[in-house]
């Protein structure tokens, strides 16, 4: 245990330099550089928000804040556990030549999607200014689903980066469930449109993620239950993402 | 003659590697073939019971005909491969001179390339902010260095590689016929650097299908064929049978 610690403190330099290139070359090109990051988010809630407000009926004031809640976080979880999954392959050049741990390059990859999406929530706090969506104490209880959020990516990541490199078509249907865990969280339809079936949403983690920073930005308590379920699902996906990780790490070579 | 240190033991080393008949990699090919009962694998050794010691300071040659097991060797004990039996000891910092560059973002400058490829060879940040203009005096890259690598021609990369990774002082170095760098003016300047290293008694271990490089830079070699030793002792007698075998 402690000469992995010390393993990672050697690679730690590695890892933040990982981090800041993601970043770095995500906006290089772009002319609005990191104010993408800002404007993406907001362009597609403004679509979303007029699609579906118009076809239901608007009891929600704060229907855009409700989208952006949903699509923000849904964005990270997709977008990071790509990332991570593409990271071993997209690396083998330095992996066949040079010893690196390997779980650098998938916890790289979920890091930076992390700090752009943290950067991205600034746009939240502006929808709710506009929207008048008054911040409560409970707004200090977003950190916990945010973390979550972030070791279910993680767990997720890393289970997707080794299951990637034995199959590659694992991305596309990584890509299919993908859409499916989309549509199954609610991010721009209220969950008692569901009727009766309102509880298989509590079946995706992601969707309890989401309900739990809801509740925080509305300034409602947390449903505990399902905020546990999530929990435990993120710890879960860690550890097995972890373990099935360093199990095959070695044959990873072999196959890329 | 003092006793010297040993640098290097490579104890009981053996590599499997799994060939199937046919690349599996995707879940629909594995699944089809899985059905139709036809996942075969050939096991294949590509390194069978290899075991030898270095001191420090010595210079290992290591030759072999194509296939031989050389590479698979190299990054075992560069720490790349993992051995299906055995273990590697080392001591001290291992730098490997193997393709140079490979770890480069193309989309990155110069300058930015060094960060990263110095921490990618486990170099601290302070290490690198130390040795930065070192590093770009030797590369002769001048101006370019705030240039994206993908505008670099193929010598510059190396140049640079070169110099990113002969800046630290390493225990063992490995070095796979990258003698060849840049133009006629940067290989002489890397084989003196190299030379220099060999001065301060570093530990090399030197694969080349060139003999006369082998003869010249080396004190001692090994001849490595189907995966297994089968001549070890100073580089002229080991020299002698390898010509034997070109015969």
């Amino acid at each position: 245990m402690q000469n992995y610690i010390k393993n990672f403190m050697r690679y730690r330099f590695l890892l933040k330099e990982l981090v800041k290139k993601d970043i770095k070359l995500k906006y290089r090109r772009s002319v609005l550089g990191l104010f993408w990051t800002l404007l993406e988010p907001l362009l597609t809630t403004c679509v979303l928000a007029f699609v579906f407000g118009t076809l239901k009926s608007k009891s929600d004031h704060a229907f855009p804040v409700y989208i952006l809640t949903g699509r923000l976080m849904y964005t990270y979880y997709s977008n990071s556990t790509k990332s991570a999954m593409k990271s071993i392959r997209s690396n083998a050049a330095m992996i066949k030549k040079v010893y690196v741990p390997k779980y650098i390059y998938p916890l790289s990859a979920v890091i930076s999607n992390f700090v752009t999406f943290l950067l991205s929530l600034i746009v939240l706090v502006g929808a709710m200014i506009v929207l008048r969506v008054e911040p409560t104490l409970y707004l200090f209880g977003a950190v916990a689903p945010l973390a979550l959020l972030f070791l279910m990516a993680f767990g997720s990541g890393m289970i997707l980066a080794t299951i990637a490199v034995f199959f590659r078509d694992m991305e596309y249907l990584w890509g299919v469930a993908l859409m499916l865990i989309m549509y199954c969280s609610a991010i721009f339809y209220a969950p008692e449109t569901l009727g009766s079936n309102e509880w298989a949403l509590h079946l995706n983690p992601l969707y309890c993620l989401i309900e739990n920073f809801r509740a925080a930005v509305y300034g409602n308590p947390f449903n505990m239950e399902s905020l546990g379920y999530a929990a435990a699902v993120s710890v879960v996906s860690v550890m097995a993402g972890v373990g099935l990780f360093a199990k095959q790490q070695d044959k990873f070579i072999l196959n890329i | 003659m003092g006793k010297k240190k040993v640098a290097l033991k490579v104890e009981n080393v053996s590599m499997k590697f799994n060939l199937s008949a046919e690349k599996v990699n995707d879940l629909k090919d594995y699944i089809i073939k899985f059905l139709k009962r036809q996942l075969r694998y050939q096991e294949f050794w590509a390194l069978q019971d290899i075991s030898f010691e270095m001191e420090e300071g010595e210079r290992l040659g290591i030759l072999g005909f194509n296939g031989a097991g050389k590479s698979t060797l190299l990054k075992v004990i560069a720490g790349v491969l993992k051995p299906t039996k055995g273990q590697v000891v080392k001591k001290g910092t291992i730098v490997p001179l193997l393709e140079l560059g490979a770890g480069f973002d193309s989309q990155y400058t110069g300058a930015e390339n060094i960060y990263l490829y110095g921490a990618v060879l486990g170099y601290s940040k302070e290490f690198i902010d130390e040795k930065y203009d070192e590093i770009v005096k030797f590369s002769e890259l001048g101006d370019f260095i705030n240039v994206p690598i993908k505008n670099y021609s193929s010598g510059m990369k190396a140049r640079l590689g070169f110099s990113i990774a002969t800046v630290v002082e390493p225990d063992i170095l490995i070095v796979d016929e990258v003698l060849s760098v840049g133009d006629a003016k940067f290989r002489k300047k890397s084989e003196k650097k190299i030379k220099s290293m060999f001065d301060k008694g570093v530990t090399v271990l030197f694969v080349s299908h060139s003999l006369e490089q082998v003869k010249r830079l080396c004190n001692k070699a090994i001849l490595l064929e189907k995966g297994q030793i089968i001549a070890s002792g100073t580089v002229e007698e080991v020299s002698a049978i390898y010509e034997e075998k070109l015969k």
